[in-house]
């Protein structure tokens, strides 16, 4: 009972379109995982899945052996799931130093949130969060003048304020100069060393650059999994991402 | 600052002002108070609640039944003989008590708001939904005081003005001048009492609350807490708001809340501009003052200059007055007049747009 | 038994009025996401396109001619309504899309001034009214014609509308002078349309009689909602509305006019909200405060029923009708004595004594719909799928 993570027969229908189909994943605590697919494949609902969005039709997830089901969304989160967007969600109106803020407060419920102040050490780590993310110099602007690559940097560094165990990484580089992925690869890298990963993303390049381990998703179900060399030269996966005539027959 | 307008309003202006003029003061001041509870809720919270009669009302008729009450052992107020009433209802007995009412004043729109707000909260209703039920909540609550004339007087409300209160009777000038003074000093509080809940990690989570409610879900926060926590503490501000309006006009009816009583302390908000405390209460008076000049004189003109204010508000000013004036709305009536806009420093660095736009930011983070 | 019947007569009437007033409301909110508190204003001035339409009939006496008003009356409301809505969302609303509570304010202000138009409107304040329209728009016409218009616009703005706006009022105040020409049309005071005679009077079925005007009103609704479900259903322009509902982008670049999509849902929903108006005469005499009345239960329809489906809102119309007049009439305590339970059960007898007046009802059956809310947060029948709730 040592996965971090550990999704079993799930499926997740909405008016009888399967968008997960008997899904079946794991992973070890510690490792970072990059998870492709064609679109449609489920990709964002199996993180809605794992984050509390979505119930499961039929089977289970399991976040460090314990049943996720019925959690709501921030009891997940304070388990230890931290989450990234798609497209970035920070809090426009907010300044960066207070997006970390928020993130990286220990104690979320009402009261501790209405009476803490954050301590001098929490000031300091988040001052250090701001300079690893590349934002030091702007900290005290509102986050709604950041370029849309800032925006990303930001969600990434919030994700990381909340110390999460597991963190589930939407598209990091979507939009993002060639000099920013490259940047952004050595961020999650280096992250990896201490959480465990899940980053979902259609740059091949850029998984090229972070994955050891890749899992591609297609309609709903996984179709292999293994190191990046030998994903691109399955035949299944060539087939998909290409398309075959039998193909659409078979779906 | 706010120290120093309290005192102008103290000290000065009972000076200059007749008492009956104050009294009228005294009641758009009241009216304030509603308006930092209602920026409270919609400003930073981004919940626009069209409901918050209720609180008002509730906290008016807490105070009211206490008035009623102060007759010998034994009696109970007129109105009840004229619908052949013997028994005193059992729900007016606590409120003999004057500490029971002053409590009720705010505990009790406090509870129905945190209650409302929990039922509608849990469910993840939001927005327009949120809004529509308040309202629906507001007409019930009209017919459930409307209707009753046996329990709480129905359509004719309570009257206060011929209550004793500090010493003498409600309505008389002397009260009344307490009761202006008693107002400013809530308003301060309440002032006081926003800035400090919006003003640390916990306002910053209402303001991400309204921007982006989910993805505070997935920050580890549950927003419901929060959200019926803040509709509560705007309920309890509204019950005092009220309170204190019912002895200065001198009656509370099921009036209080009318449908259009409760939209129109939002557009007080929007008027000031939402998210800035002072501009909830510079809305207030500004709006309040303006019915009072145009009804006066011209009745028919009222409704027409207030529709026409919602439409302004919302398409042109969407940010009200000290909105405004933050983001260099004189500069903008100046250009509009042909002139240039006044310049500080090196023309050449203050028409460069990149750097105007940094020195926005910095002065919004300022103020 | 009898009371039964007319319990279900009943419910099924109210529901029906509540029905016809919420049916533009969940097209617009449906399929457009706004909010227009300024919807029972529009009924407000159906009904009163009908007032005008049956004076003008009066001439005819009491020929069967005269009876026939009423259609040229939901025809002429229907389009006055639509009219009126038109510009509404081409001069306010199509500013405020995906703003939804920015909507229901500027409605709202919309509402107030309606209100208080057809109380005031004379003569004079038409004629200073259309001054402004030729000198406002008249003007912006002209100006749009120079190339420049796109640096002018700001400047040219603020010069026409004051200017305009002033000499409209002058010109009213002017016209004012005149006491005819001062003279409200409406005034505050309600209207009164009298029905047709064939709208009087009831239909004697067995021992139960059917009042005809009810039974003209289930008509309507149920003919405006088949109406409407063909229309988006199986139209051209139906089509186009769905289409815009479901992916604006895609449909934009497929060459549908998303702008005259709006623009003619929005109409439709005012239409619909005009018939309404008409409809409504028939029940009673009709003032400036007639929205008010319809506006909250009709948006309750819309919540209980869910957003999206029309037959939604005809279960929770229907439903909310029932509940409303078995509460309100009393039936129930008066059952419990008949059943002799009223001893055995007297708090529960004390209760639906206490809740049997028409406004306690609907104190009762707002408790009601916030119960069934926590069942169904998103209502009878919610949309489904990936797209909810982003």
């Amino acid at each position: 009972m040592n996965k971090i993570l550990d999704i079993q027969d799930v499926t997740v229908s909405f008016d009888g379109f399967k968008a997960l189909n008997d899904l079946n994943f794991s992973m070890e605590p510690g490792e970072l995982r990059v998870i492709i697919g064609p679109n449609g494949a489920g990709k964002t609902t199996f993180l809605d899945v794992i984050t509390g969005k979505v119930q499961p039709t039929t089977g289970r997830a399991l976040f460090k052996g314990r049943n996720l089901r019925n959690l709501p969304e921030h009891k997940i989160s304070r388990l230890g799931v931290g989450r990234k967007f798609q497209t970035p969600r920070v809090y426009l109106n907010l300044t960066p130093r207070e997006n970390l803020e928020l993130s990286y407060n220990r104690h979320k419920n009402l009261f501790a949130t209405l009476l803490g102040k954050p301590s001098k050490g929490d000031r300091e780590e988040i001052a250090q969060l701001l300079a690893i993310i590349g934002l030091a110099a702007k900290a005290n602007i509102p986050a709604s003048v950041l370029s849309h690559g800032e925006k990303q940097w930001l969600e990434i560094g919030m994700l990381v304020a909340q110390s999460p165990d597991l963190l589930l990484v939407d598209e990091p580089v979507a939009g993002m100069t060639d000099e920013e992925t490259e940047r952004t690869g050595q961020l999650l890298i280096s992250l990896a060393e201490t959480h465990s990963i899940i980053v979902i993303e259609h740059d091949m390049e850029f998984v090229r650059q972070i994955a050891r381990q890749v899992t591609v998703l297609h309609q709903g179900s996984v179709l292999c999994e293994g190191t990046m060399d030998e994903v691109q030269n399955d035949p299944r996966v060539i087939e998909v991402y290409l398309g075959e005539p039998q193909e659409e027959v078979t779906a | 600052m706010v120290g120093a307008i309290a005192l102008v309003f103290l000290v000065i202006v009972p000076l200059i002002l007749p008492v009956s003029r104050l009294q009228i003061l005294g009641r758009f001041l009241s009216l304030a108070i509603v308006a930092l509870g209602i920026d409270l809720v919609w400003g930073y919270t981004g919940l626009l609640s069209l409901g918050h009669g209720i609180f008002f009302a509730l906290g008016g008729y807490a105070l009211a039944m206490n008035l009623s009450l102060q007759l010998p052992e034994g009696q109970i107020p007129e109105f009840f003989s004229l619908y052949g009433v013997e028994k005193l209802p059992w729900f007016w007995a606590p409120f003999n008590s004057f500490p029971f009412t002053l409590l009720a004043i705010f505990v009790i729109p406090a509870a129905i708001a945190g209650l409302l707000g929990y039922v509608v909260f849990r469910n993840r209703i939001r927005g327009v939904y949120f809004s529509i039920l308040t309202q629906a909540a507001l007409v019930v609550f009209f017919n459930l005081f409307n209707g009753q004339q046996k329990l709480i007087n129905g359509t004719n409300g309570l009257k206060t003005a011929s209550a004793e209160l500090f010493g003498g009777q409600v309505g008389s000038p002397d009260v009344q001048f307490k009761l202006y003074m008693l107002t400013i000093v809530l308003l301060v509080g309440a002032y006081v009492l926003c800035r400090w809940l919006t003003g640390g990690r916990f306002g910053r989570l209402l303001v991400a609350i309204r921007d982006d409610e989910p993805r505070v879900r997935f920050s580890g926060y549950d927003p419901t807490a929060f959200k019926v926590l803040v509709f509560a503490v705007s309920g309890a501000i509204a019950g005092i708001a009220g309170a204190l309006y019912t002895v200065q006009s001198g009656i509370v009816s099921p009036q209080y809340m009318d449908i259009a009583f409760s939209i129109e302390m939002v557009i007080w908000v929007a008027v000031g501009g939402r998210a800035t405390l002072v501009g909830a209460v510079l809305g207030a008076l500004l709006v309040n003052w303006a019915r009072v000049l145009l009804s006066e004189r011209f009745p028919e003109v009222w409704l027409f200059f207030q529709g026409a204010l919602f439409l302004i508000v919302v398409t042109v000013l969407p940010d009200g007055i000290i909105g405004w004036f933050r983001s260099g709305g004189v500069n903008q009536v100046r250009s509009l007049l042909g002139m240039a806009p006044p310049v500080s420093t090196f023309p050449a660095v203050d028409l460069n747009e990149e750097i105007q736009r940094e020195r926005e930011i910095v002065q919004q983070k300022d103020s | 038994m009898q009371g039964v019947f007319d319990v279900l007569f009943n419910g099924l009437s109210i529901g029906a009025v509540l029905l016809i007033a919420a049916l533009g409301l969940a097209i617009v909110f449906g399929l457009m996401g706004v909010i227009n508190l300024a919807h029972g204003e529009l009924m407000m001035l159906g009904a009163y396109t009908t007032f005008i339409v049956q004076n003008a009939f009066k001439p005819l006496g009491d020929s069967p001619l005269f009876s026939a008003y009423i259609f040229v009356a939901l025809i002429a409301a229907f389009f006055v309504a639509a009219g009126v809505g038109l510009f509404l969302e081409r001069q306010v609303v199509r500013y405020l899309y995906g703003r939804p509570l920015e909507t229901l304010l500027a409605t709202w202000g919309v509402s107030l001034i309606l209100r208080q138009f057809v109380r005031s409107v004379s003569w004079s304040i038409a004629i200073g009214l259309v001054l402004f329209s030729l000198l406002f728009w008249g003007g912006q016409w002209v100006l749009k014609r120079r190339l420049d218009w796109n640096q002018l616009k700001a400047k040219a703005l603020t010069i026409l509308l004051p200017l305009s706006s002033a000499i409209a009022i002058i010109g009213g105040v002017v016209l004012n002078a005149n006491k005819a020409l001062a003279k409200p049309w409406f005034s505050a005071r309600n209207i009164d349309v009298t029905a047709p005679s064939w709208l009087r009077g009831g239909v004697n079925l067995g021992s139960f009689q059917f009042p005809v005007a009810r039974l003209f009103i289930i008509g309507l609704t149920i003919l405006c909602l088949l109406g409407t479900y063909w229309f988006l259903q199986k139209s051209a322009w139906g089509l186009r509305i769905r289409a815009v509902t479901q992916n604006r982008e895609m449909s934009a670049c497929l060459g549908i006019p998303t702008n005259t999509v709006d623009a003619l849902t929005f109409a439709l929903g005012s239409g619909l909200a005009g018939v309404a108006g008409c409809a409504v005469t028939l029940l009673g005499s009709v003032g400036p405060n007639l929205g008010a009345n319809y506006i909250v239960d009709a948006f309750m329809v819309v919540v209980v029923g869910g957003v999206g489906k029309l037959i939604g809102s005809v279960v929770a119309a229907i439903a909310i009708g029932t509940v409303t007049y078995l509460l309100g009439s009393g039936y129930l305590p008066l059952w419990m004595t008949q059943l002799g339970l009223t001893e055995t059960l007297q708090p529960l007898f004390d209760f639906f004594t206490f809740f049997s007046t028409t406004s306690m009802a609907k104190v009762m059956v707002f408790a009601l719909i916030i119960t069934f809310l926590q069942i169904k947060p998103a209502g009878l029948f919610p949309q489904k799928g990936r797209t909810v709730d982003a």
